[in-house]
């Protein structure tokens, strides 16, 4: 063994788990026995099936796809599913609580509802350019411009990004890494209409109001990179705003 | 005037202060070589309106620029969202900045 940290419990992990509502709660402590290679959300359904059935928590698909069972950690953004807990503990310990940021439901489930509203005032989807052209538009996989798409495109939507982000937390009206980097996907596709993405990026709470703290990368469980996807939005607006089309 | 405009604002003047500020550290360590008394300094900023021009713009720049992101820290920090200390703020160090430049013309 390392060190404390890492130190295996002996039989028990020490989890204090936030339960509550919009209107308020508290940490509740439960005893989870340890099993190596238990993941976060191995120790929530442990203790929904043993000891608190009425526990709420969110998860789908249980393989990191779904993006839906996010919850702070020991104060850190993660995805349930694909954390393994005994790295994660301090000393044994587990603090889990509902994803920063969010709106709380019940215990450790929250309302997406907010953080999709920002993706629709990024407008953080495809928006063809109009007329459509006569032919189908052919990009190549190794295209520039496609490969910036790639990048950004396979945002699970977790929100843990949001979650991450100070920004956010100190500007209520910013729209956020994960809104602004689908509307960087949409920037770099040639069949798209840009001017939109790049309006509503321009808007109060735009993506001028990123500090690039770059906490959203490094949170991010499936390694996108919604900084430098702001970047790119702000290098654009910057180029666009100075050649008077925005 | 809408946050992505004062941010452009905020932008453009930290490009104008790399330039400037270049200007100035390069001046400065002229100057020292020489080296050139404080009479010499002014004698010369006094023979040419290029200069104070120079550090009456340089000033209006570090003020705008200073003004803008301490509006920010504030409004993110301090929860300020009104306008008007920020103008005022804006204002006191214009003419700080302007009496500096006035006083070597």
């Amino acid at each position: 063994m390392s060190g404390p940290d890492t130190a295996l419990p002996d039989t028990a992990l020490v989890v204090d788990l936030w339960r509550g509502d919009a209107g308020g709660g508290g940490l509740v402590r439960y005893r989870v026995p340890v099993d190596p290679g238990q993941t976060i959300l191995d120790v929530l359904t442990w203790v929904q099936r043993h000891a608190e059935p009425g526990l709420a928590y969110r998860f789908a698909c249980r393989v990191g796809m779904c993006g839906s069972c996010a919850v702070m950690v020991n104060g850190v953004p993660r995805w349930a599913c694909r954390t393994r807990a005994i790295p994660v503990a301090r000393q044994g310990r587990l603090e889990i609580r509902p994803l920063r940021h969010f709106p709380v439901i019940r215990d450790l489930v929250v309302d997406f509802e907010a953080f999709f509203a920002r993706w629709r005032r990024a407008l953080g989807r495809f928006a063809p350019a109009s007329p459509p052209p006569d032919a189908l538009a052919v990009i190549a996989p190794d295209a520039p411009d496609r490969q910036l798409v790639d990048a950004a495109i396979e945002c699970i939507g977790c929100g843990i990004c949001l979650a991450a982000c100070d920004s956010v937390g100190a500007n209520p009206d910013y729209l956020g890494p994960a809104a602004l980097n689908r509307a960087w996907a949409a920037v770099n596709d040639r069949r798209d209409d840009t001017k939109g993405h790049l309006r509503a990026a321009a808007r109060d709470g735009g993506a001028h109001a990123c500090h690039a703290q770059g906490s959203c990368c490094r949170f991010c469980p499936v390694g996108r990179d919604p900084a430098g996807a702001i970047s790119g939005l702000k290098r654009h607006l910057v180029v666009a705003a100075l050649k008077g089309r925005l | 005037m809408t946050e992505f405009r004062l941010f452009l604002i905020q932008r453009i003047t930290s490009g104008l202060l790399l330039l400037m500020g270049a200007v100035h550290l390069v001046v400065l360590l002229v100057a020292m070589q020489a080296p050139l008394s404080a009479a010499a300094i002014l004698a010369r900023t006094h023979a040419s309106p290029f200069w104070p021009a120079f550090y009456a713009v340089f000033a209006i720049t570090a003020a705008t620029h200073a003004a803008l992101g301490l509006r920010v820290i504030a409004r993110e920090w301090l929860g300020w969202r009104g306008t008007a200390w920020g103008i005022g703020l804006w204002t006191v160090l214009v003419a700080v900045g302007l009496r500096a430049a006035w006083i070597i013309a």
